[in-house]
């Protein structure tokens, strides 16, 4: 490691459940909606109210702790974190304290660069929590009011407490990536940050060698209004360079000073710090006498776990001994979710060459998809029809450069691609052909000659270029192989 | 250990309320006198006892995830203090 | 015989025979309200109009011969703690003085969908948190047996206006005795139902784990029907009983056979009242001569019920009470002059050279929220949430909440046990008659000792009822609790209907 220090990360991710309803109502949880149209007595805290739980919610909860290979707890109560906030009505927040549903699991990461050892990041606790609404206010106005919006408030959130186990920022990307994956793969988030229904808080410090070859940690900061994983990595490694400043200049070490909480503005790629007063973290937490505790036994978790089916870790690495291609390539096919990964099986499938299809489905399928905006569910060439073409590649009936040509063409005729290399013209040229065509391009081209026969075999190139311009559908491998017999055969 | 002036200042804010100083020294002499009183637990031996939080101990009630209409926003914003039609209005958050 | 001495019981069979309509009952009890209620102070608010509007439709239906719900025509009082749809529930405080619910508890529904006339909306201790209805912020209710005296509380006003015959029914909310207290110093039956019995939805919350609403009626037949118009499983209520509702109106009239009696060794000590201790001891003696037999029985813990009580009930209500904040509903401070105070403390702190202190100074928010709850809630509230919030802060927690919920557990050990040898407990419902208004104001601890008796029941959880049993020389009201283990509703309602049958305690009015 070339910086004097190791950095020491936790990530704290807060992810939206896919429900239809609320947490304690039945309020739609759908986003975009005009302000304060999704609400009832209930979201908002009106006198009398009562919270009942969304058993989906809670099921949904369940199984991404399953999947994080999680402890569930037997017995499990709710919590009322108390603080005044306007876009808390209730003033209080439903979560859990003492008794989370569930804690002490782990997700592997791995890095398909190599940049660093796959490791297992401890998970501390998952639990399971209500939002609270959204408060707008316009810097500019200075003393004007702010907006409240309480469509948000109830809307079932899973908070997800990482152990402080990543050591780089590179390492809290993978966590995220890999986390927010696993949820997708669930069905239980869509992940969506632009939407908010993830949320990323970073508790980071540093341990630095001291002069006697003891530990010194820092001061942990607490990291938030990161909108991107990019600005996640970036505030990491600005808070690293920061703290390691700090430490020079002042010898703060960790206890000597309180957790602070600092914000990363993405505009000006640092990180400030935010006012706290002192007594705004007394919490006061206690069981939330509205609501019933929930109980689960071993044999329910053992049917959530069976019902979990193939998880992203599992699937690179089917797909890496059954299609024998490589971990960068499963990370890329699996990271782009479940249904292409399905496309690419029947693909892999019919066309009998994994590395093959997943070069196809990376480079051309995903170009294509990434260029058109569009998702591989409505993606017209259909696994049958690609693997044909492929087949033909393969077979030398047609170079992968013009191979492409067809692809394209099938793309935008929605012919197969037999039919899209007629309307092409491309057939096979035959071997007498190809051998004549050859003698005519070496007889013709003297200086060409004895440049290879001085030795510069790249010079064989330009009889491709000329062959192509004769007859287009040439094998170019073929041409340049003959051409260099002929001529060494003199 | 009697309860403090400042103990009592802070819990008020704390509960976001605010005693004018009179009412600070009432308040501080009432709440030492219960909390003196309730101190009497203290002597019990709880040390192998459940807490009971529920006084009727149920388990796992739970709704379907089912959508319902939310109510008309002009109903609900019928009440606040200030709004504006669309949204609650508070006094800026910034700096809290 | 006039109507205002006829029970809910009579009022409906006479309305179903034709020879009552509800639009006189309705009348006759709007009449009864306009010549006493000045004096007595029950209601906040009566819905005249309303509820001859609801008895016309009730009458026209019956002579219609179409279907009339099971409280058809019989006016109901309801504590004013209650949301329904479009309606002030004001919970007699400053905050929510002109609060309209966008909605129904279900309490309401269910009266509504019975055909009650819900006639208008009794006083109460502000947030029900008190026991004599002084701490109600919108006015002064009386005791109609002495006018210098409190009803009770928190449901004073229930209790006054049944007493008065106001009503011949009311709804109540009972967290440490709020029915039964009331009920016993007005002279009239109140239950508490067993936690969970009746649907919490729609009941603004005071101590979410002890509250629960019961009826308040002249007597345990009537009451019986009031509890079965509004008991029942209710979704929207995690903590409502799934359990189907007996016919307590149907069964009431059967003798409890083999009834065995406890009477609490520590309900009768020292700080009783020699008149009540009497009353409650004849009492006793009446249920002997209708054949039950009496045990003493020993609840250890009694003594630290108050304490416990209050610990759980401020710290639940300072958290339930936190929304009263001023953002969203309710009462919100002045903010200019919010705003003019802030100003002048900043300007004040930089004249006199304290730069540093003006970043102290409450951020208009804090002051927004700490104005509006200060001038929004009462003394009693106050000292309430200051209380739980201070129980419940960092490093208190264990030594009070936790502790408290122990010695809860502790109560209700002591009541089961209890309860394996005897079918229900009897005793005083309160140590001495109503005291007078103003007495007992300054001396908050004083006045949370007067729910000694009545406070472990909302601890356990079980349900408890308060008849009269007799009256003091000077001519108030005593009351006789009894408290049964829990869903043992209908032997509290058939043991007071056995006692109502052979004494006339209930039936005396007061000389207003």
């Amino acid at each position: 490691m070339s910086e004097p220090y190791a950095i020491v990360i936790g990530l704290e991710v807060h992810v939206q459940l896919l429900t239809a309803s609320k947490l304690f109502c039945g309020c739609s949880t759908k986003f975009g909606a005009p302000p304060n149209t999704q609400t009832c007595p209930i979201c908002t805290g009106m006198p009398g109210t009562l919270p009942v739980m969304n058993r989906r919610a809670f099921e949904l909860a369940l199984q991404a702790a399953v999947a994080l290979d999680c402890q569930i707890a037997p017995f499990t109560k709710w919590d009322r974190k108390q603080y005044y906030y306007p876009d808390l009505p209730k003033g209080y927040q439903i979560s859990q304290y003492d008794l989370p549903f569930s804690h002490g699991g782990h997700l592997t990461i791995s890095d398909a660069k190599g940049r660093f050892e796959a490791k297992q990041v401890g998970i501390i606790r998952v639990h399971l929590e209500e939002d609270a609404g959204k408060s707008v206010h316009d810097e500019q106005a200075g003393e004007a009011d702010s907006r409240i919006d309480l469509n948000r408030a109830g809307t079932p959130l899973l908070e997800i407490v990482s152990q402080p186990d990543m050591r780089s920022p590179a390492e809290a990307k993978a966590y995220l990536d890999e986390l927010k994956l696993l949820l997708v793969y669930l069905g239980v988030s869509d992940c969506n940050m632009q939407e908010g229904s993830l949320r990323v808080d970073a508790n980071v410090n540093l341990h630095i060698a001291g002069a006697g070859g003891e530990k010194i940690a820092t001061p942990i900061v607490e990291v938030k209004n990161m909108n991107s994983f990019r600005a996640v990595e970036r505030a990491l490694a600005y808070e690293a360079d920061r703290q390691f400043e700090v430490w020079r200049e002042t010898g703060r070490k960790l206890g000597d000073v309180p957790k602070q909480t600092r914000g990363w503005d993405d505009a000006a790629d640092i990180t400030r710090g935010q006012r706290h007063k002192e007594e705004s973290s007394d919490y006061r937490y206690f069981p939330d006498p509205d609501l019933v505790p929930v109980t689960v036994s071993a044999k329910q978790v053992e049917e959530v776990r069976a019902a979990l089916g193939e998880l992203p870790a599992a699937l690179r690495r089917r797909l890496e001994t059954t299609y024998g291609i490589t971990p960068y390539d499963s990370d890329v096919l699996v990271n782009q979710g479940q249904e292409l990964v399905t496309y690419y099986v029947e693909l892999a499938e019919a066309s009998g060459d994994g590395k093959m299809a997943a070069n196809w489905v990376q480079q051309d399928v995903l170009r294509t998809l990434n260029e058109q905006g569009a998702s591989i569910g409505a993606f017209p060439i259909r696994p049958p029809q690609l693997a044909e073409l492929l087949q033909k590649v393969r077979a030398g009936e047609v170079d992968t450069t013009r191979g492409r040509e067809v692809f394209a063409a099938m793309l935008a005729s929605g012919r197969s691609a037999a039919e899209a290399m007629r309307a092409l013209g491309i057939e096979q040229v035959d071997e007498s052909q190809l051998v004549e065509l050859c003698r005519q391009l070496v007889a013709a081209n003297p200086k060409l000659v004895a440049d290879v026969k001085a030795g510069k075999l790249q010079a064989a190139g330009a009889f491709i270029g000329q062959a192509k311009k004769l007859n287009a559908n040439v094998n170019p491998n073929r041409v340049r192989e003959i051409c260099l017999e002929l001529i060494a055969k003199g | 250990m009697p309860l403090t002036r400042e103990q009592v200042e802070k819990v008020s804010l704390l509960a976001r309320l605010r005693l004018a100083p009179e009412e600070l020294a009432t308040m501080t002499a009432q709440l030492d006198a219960i909390v003196g009183y309730v101190e009497q637990l203290a002597e019990l031996d709880t040390t192998a006892v459940e807490p009971m939080a529920h006084a009727v101990e149920q388990t796992n009630v739970f709704r379907p995830d089912e959508v319902r209409a939310s109510f008309d926003r002009a109903e609900m914003l019928a009440g606040a203090p200030k709004a504006d039609g669309q949204f609650y209005l508070v006094p800026a958050v910034l700096g809290d | 015989m006039s109507v205002l001495e006829l029970s809910a019981r009579r009022l409906l069979d006479e309305m179903a025979a034709g020879r009552l309509t509800a639009v006189e009952v309705t009348q006759a009890y709007l009449d009864q309200i306009g010549r006493h209620d000045r004096d007595v102070g029950a209601f906040l608010r009566v819905d005249a109009e309303g509820a001859i509007a609801k008895a016309s439709d009730v009458d026209e239906r019956r002579r219609a011969g179409r279907p009339v719900g099971r409280l058809g025509g019989v006016p109901v009082a309801v504590k004013d703690i209650l949301a329904s749809r479009g309606e002030l529930v004001t919970c007699a405080s400053r905050t929510l003085e002109h609060f309209r619910a966008p909605y129904d508890a279900t309490v309401i529904a269910k009266l509504k969908a019975a055909d009650a006339v819900l006639i208008g909306r009794t006083n109460l201790d502000e947030f029900a948190m008190g026991g004599s209805t002084e701490n109600s912020a919108l006015q002064t209710t009386r005791n109609p047996w002495d006018l210098s005296r409190i009803p009770g509380g928190s449901s004073g006003g229930s209790a006054a206006a049944v007493a008065a015959r106001m009503a011949p029914l009311a709804i109540g909310t009972d967290t440490g005795g709020s029915i039964r207290e009331p009920a016993g110093l007005c002279g009239v039956t109140g239950m508490k139902p067993t936690y969970g019995v009746v649907s919490r939805f729609g009941l603004v919350a005071f101590a979410s784990s002890l509250d629960q609403v019961g009826p308040l009626a002249t007597s345990a037949e009537d009451a019986a029907l009031l509890l079965e118009a509004i008991a029942g499983h209710d979704r929207a209520d995690s903590t409502s009983v799934d359990a189907p509702v007996p016919p307590y109106s149907e069964w009431i009239g059967q003798p409890l056979e083999d009834l065995t009696l406890g009477l609490v060794r520590e309900h009768f000590g020292p700080g009783l009242d020699a008149e009540v201790e009497r009353a409650v001891r004849e009492a006793v003696r009446v249920y002997e001569s209708l054949g039950a037999k009496v045990k003493e029985v020993s609840l250890p813990h009694s003594k630290y019920c108050v304490a416990t009580y209050y610990i759980i009930a401020p710290c639940e209500a300072s958290s339930n009470l936190a929304r009263y904040d001023g953002a969203h509903y309710g009462h919100r401070t002045d903010e200019k002059a919010m705003l003019a105070e802030r100003d002048a403390e900043r300007r004040h702190l930089e004249s006199s050279g304290e730069t540093a202190a003006v970043d102290e100074l409450d951020t208009a928010l804090v002051r927004m929220y700490r104005r509006s709850r200060s001038e929004g809630f009462g003394a009693e509230v106050k000292r309430r949430i200051m209380l739980g919030t201070y129980a419940l802060s960092a490093g208190y927690y264990d030594a009070y909440y936790l502790k408290a919920l122990k010695v809860r557990r502790l109560i209700r050990r002591d009541f089961d046990k209890a309860f394996d040898d005897v079918d229900l407990i009897a005793g005083p419902t309160t140590a001495a008659p109503a005291f007078k208004i103003g007495e007992k104001v300054d001396d908050p601890l004083a006045m949370y000792l007067v729910d000694l008796y009545t406070v472990s029941a909302n601890l356990a959880g079980i349900g408890g009822i308060s008849i009269p049993c007799g009256f003091t020389a000077a001519g108030l009201p005593i009351g006789l609790q009894l408290q049964a283990p829990p869903l043992e509703e209908d032997r509290l309602l058939r043991a007071a209907h056995m006692f109502q049958q052979a004494t006339d305690w209930h039936t005396r009015r007061p000389p207003l």
